[in-house]
């Protein structure tokens, strides 16, 4: 263990800076891991207080708090803010600080780029958040931006442009970034077979990025040419179909939900095989089922759009590919249960929430099935089924595994361990309220209830309610996350290097000190 | 309290299967009224318990191993991580379930889609934030929206309660109206933003797209009322354009045919006559609330950055002219009321905003100044700067 990290000794004037200019020229990547992780946890509470907005409001039928048009408002903040604020974010934290300890890489392959897409990620999550101050209010079309819809935004849809191109331009350096790690960074005898999952779907999904971020600036870069300079790109009265928009925003945004969910994947591939204390198993066919799952994020797009018009051919060309998906993503599940299997675990926070994320991203995947089938979306499209859809592989899925991968790899950042009880608290308290708070959203959807409605009929209110009691505790046990991690962070038990018991055996992090010293793997491991 | 009491005895009904026993509380997609919605149905159940027995099997397996192979229950980790066969097997069988699936999904699929040789077809389009029929074959048409009662109710802080309202949001001032048992060809389209037209009865919705036609059909087997709403986000309103279908008998049907006939002629014939200027102010305040207030605020005072307010604005305040010209044709986000009201209303609600809504103009504008202005709204324009 000693033995590879005591070559920094030297290079103590290497070192970080002091004060805040540490933090804003920073290079090291545990640094900018750090802030990225931050970001995503002010964003993560910014945007679930938009979301208690919304439940307050959908807590009994009638308006009580807020008027249709900022309902909207926080409609489209609440899912822009988690998505483009909050989880790519997090994930881009996790793949700083962990991507070049994993492959035993001294840094990122580009540390001042790195420096600049944090910064300009900061520079897009506050244009858009202070959209919410302009005249007309924040974007209220829904975080898909549709128009004509989008076009009626007041004065901040400029800015909401400008902020998503910001932000786009921050994820593709971030993930040129991961890219070139993990290509030209990896220690000597750590082959592409050999990298850890977690690596391997973040290099996917840093294709991913690369390929679709620039398809949705042009998208929303044709919004802004048709609202000020009167091109007619989605407008027929000029030639123009706004159902344009959405195939061309539904090409980059169904890809962006495999770029939030393939890293969560790598997370619960990394995690369990150390809590079951065996190898994961079918290693290749994960990495096969990651790159199958990639390429078919790129030919479903259009079941966003079942009930938009398209020909029959076009609905069931997207309904056959749609339902493969299914395929291999199954053989996930299957090899994650295959590890536990004849494992030895135990149930630490972290597997705690691998396991939950397993079941119930598992029932999101059932109703993905469900609206895969073209005819029967002709209901579900639109309603709360969908809305409780994408939260179960969403927050139970992407957010759970967050919260995981925090757990997991927090001693490793603060070299202290963190309250395990009280962890386990959260975890309960998280599990239990999630699913009060989605679980009734499928009735809510199957029984009629539309989408993105402030105000509801009667006979809606009872589930409504239990979703939104479910919402609030759920919101305030984040507090307790919350909590952990700052108590973490300021004291606690010390942590060994391993951590977890035999997790050397599963990663190059756990060979390095807790905490991980400023500079590692200045001299590359040796990789058996 | 009492509420918190209701919710818990109405969940513990629920888990006896006693729920089905109040249609308040609705689990599942209804069935619908008609082949389609009746196939959709069944296919759903089919899929929901192919889902749920692969739940139950997945599931079991896992939460046994979660059991039984735990460190504290002393089990030792087996090392192994590979097995070609068993991998192999859990791609090939979900696989042909899928196949299984995809089949009769393709059928009602393909059945939704013909929408060949209809006994009538109507127009429907989505306007922020009303729907407009328009029977194509009989040449009855006329707009539907959000009913009075609801309306008021669903003001913020409008002290009503949801529960004392019959249908809240869900009830509209002319409701849709179609015979039984007849092939109806439905034309969407929309007049500004995407709407959605979506009755879950029906088994289907399809997007009104501002520019295009989608077509779907339906063909009711129950006569009775049918309630639905617009289903793609279409600003502020969205969630108060509720859909009202009434299926009735042939010979009914046809009854209330021809009372809209009668109905529009009383109204084109209104036009005719000279209005009092008192006459003018009460309509059009009546006018005004069904569909001017939404934007523009019941008091005049609009919402500042998004839509601008009438009491003391320019326009209306101004010559009599361009407010005409402005509620006629539109502009910006405004839509075209030319489109929408007839001549009697609109001069109705134009005399309304000039003598109400605390501004004091003192003219009004007649019917008969309208009516040929409306008519040349119809006839096709060369110069597109009036």
């Amino acid at each position: 263990m000693s033995a590879v990290t005591s070559a920094h000794d030297a290079h103590d004037d290497h070192g970080p800076k002091k004060g805040i200019m540490r933090w804003l020229t920073a290079t090291n990547h545990k640094d900018i891991g750090t802030m990225y992780l931050v970001f995503a946890l002010v964003m993560f509470f910014v945007g679930g207080a938009m979301a208690l907005v919304i439940r307050a409001e959908l807590f009994e039928p009638g308006l009580q708090f807020v008027n249709p048009q900022f309902f909207n408002s926080m409609t489209t903040m609440h899912a822009l803010l988690m998505v483009f604020g909050f989880m790519m974010p997090a994930f881009a934290g996790f793949a700083n600080w962990m991507i070049p300890m994993m492959i035993g890489a001294p840094d990122m392959a580009l540390p001042r780029m790195n420096n600049m897409s944090f910064w300009l990620l900061v520079a897009g999550g506050v244009l858009l958040s202070s959209t919410l101050f302009m005249e007309g209010g924040a974007p209220a079309a829904g975080w898909t931006l549709y128009p004509p819809l989008v076009l009626q935004t007041g004065d901040s849809l400029p800015f909401a442009i400008f902020s998503v191109h910001l932000l786009g331009v921050s994820s593709i350096m971030a993930a040129i970034n991961i890219v070139a790690t993990i290509f030209n960074m990896r220690a000597p005898g750590m082959g592409l077979m050999k990298m850890p999952m977690f690596v391997w779907t973040w290099l996917i999904t840093g294709f991913l990025l690369i390929a679709v971020m620039p398809v949705f600036a042009g998208a929303v870069t044709m919004l802004l040419t048709d609202r000020f300079f009167e091109t007619s790109f989605f407008d027929a009265a000029g030639g123009g179909d706004p159902v344009l928009y959405q195939h061309i925003f539904w090409f980059f945004g169904h890809p962006e939900v495999y770029i939030l969910i393939l890293p969560t994947f790598g997370l619960a591939s990394t995690i369990i095989p150390v809590f079951a204390r065996k190898p994961l198993f079918g290693y290749h066919s994960m990495v096969y089922a990651t790159v199958g799952i990639a390429f078919l994020s790129f030919i479903v797009w259009a079941h966003h759009m079942f009930t938009v018009g398209m020909p029959i051919a076009g609905n069931l060309f997207f309904m056959y590919s749609t339902m493969l998906v299914a395929v291999p993503t199954g053989v996930k599940v299957f090899n994650w249960i295959a590890t536990m299997w004849k494992g030895a675990m135990t149930f630490e926070a972290p597997m705690l929430f691998t396991v939950a994320f397993v079941v119930l991203f598992t029932i999101g995947g059932f109703t993905g099935v469900m609206m895969a089938i073209a005819p029967l979306d002709a209901q579900y499209h639109d309603t709360y089924f969908i809305v409780a859809h994408f939260h179960y592989v969403l927050v139970p899925g992407a957010v759970f595994m967050i919260m995981a991968a925090t757990y997991y790899w927090l001693p490793k950042w603060t070299g202290h361990r963190y309250d395990e009880k009280l962890a386990k608290i959260h975890f309960w308290l998280s599990v239990i309220s999630v699913n009060v708070l989605f679980f009734p959203q499928h009735f809510l959807g199957l029984a009629g209830m539309p989408r993105r409605i402030p105000d509801y009929a009667v006979q809606f209110a009872d589930f409504n309610m239990i979703s939104s009691v479910g919402g609030f505790l759920f919101g305030f046990s984040q507090l307790i996350f919350l909590y952990i991690i700052i108590t973490t962070i300021r004291g606690g038990k010390k942590a060994t290097g391993e951590v977890w018991e035999g997790a050397k055996k599963h990663g190059l992090e756990w060979t390095l000190p807790s905490p991980a010293p400023y500079h590692t793997f200045v001299k590359p491991p040796k990789i058996k | 309290m009492k509420k918190t009491k209701q919710i818990f005895a109405h969940l513990f009904l629920m888990l006896l299967g006693l729920g089905e026993a109040n249609a308040e509380y609705a689990l599942n997609m209804p069935k619908g009224v008609t082949r389609i919605s009746n196939d959709v149905y069944d296919l759903h159940m089919l899929i929901l318990w192919i889902c749920v027995a692969i739940g139950v099997l997945v599931f079991g397996v896992m939460f046994y191993s979660i059991y039984y192979h735990r460190k504290s229950a002393g089990h030792q980790a087996e090392q192994f991580h590979d097995n070609a066969n068993i991998e192999l097997l859990w791609t090939v069988i979900p696989t042909i379930i899928l196949v299984v699936m995809a089949i009769p999904a393709t059928k009602t699929m393909m059945q939704m889609d013909d929408v060949s040789e209809p006994d009538i077809t109507i127009k429907i389009t989505g306007w922020q934030w009303k729907w407009e029929y328009d029977y194509l074959d009989s040449g009855v048409h006329f707009f539907s929206s959000l009913d009075a009662e609801s309306n008021q109710a669903r003001q913020l802080g409008s002290g009503v309660e949801a529960a004392d309202v019959d249908n809240y949001l869900l009830n509209v001032d002319n409701p849709l109206v179609l015979p039984v048992n007849k092939k109806i060809r439905f034309l969407l389209t929309a007049s500004d933003v995407i709407h959605s037209w979506w009755v879950p009865e029906f088994g289907w919705k399809k997007d009104n797209v501002p520019g295009f036609i989608n077509d779907a059909w339906v063909s009711v087997e129950k006569p009775g009322i049918y309630r639905g709403q617009c289903a793609e986000l279409c600003g502020k309103d969205h969630g108060y354009m509720p859909i009202v279908v009434i299926a009735k008998e042939q010979a009914e049907y046809e009854q209330w045919l021809e009372e809209k006939k009668a109905q529009a002629l009383a109204e084109a014939s209104s036009a005719d006559r000279q209005w009092s200027q008192a006459e003018l102010i009460a309509k059009g305040s009546e006018v005004y609330q069904a569909n001017c207030a939404s934007c523009h605020m019941a008091d005049g005072q609009g919402v500042p950055g998004t839509f601008p307010a009438l009491a003391g604005s320019s326009v209306v305040t101004g010559p009599l002219d361009g407010e005409v010209s402005i509620v006629l044709n539109g502009r910006g986000m405004m839509p075209s009321f030319g489109a929408m009201l007839n001549a009697s209303d609109l001069a109705a609600v134009i005399s309304f905003t000039r003598n109400g809504l605390s501004n004091k103009v003192g003219d009004s504008v007649q019917p008969l100044i309208i009516k040929p202005l409306l008519a040349a709204m119809t006839q096709p324009e060369e110069d597109d700067d009036w």
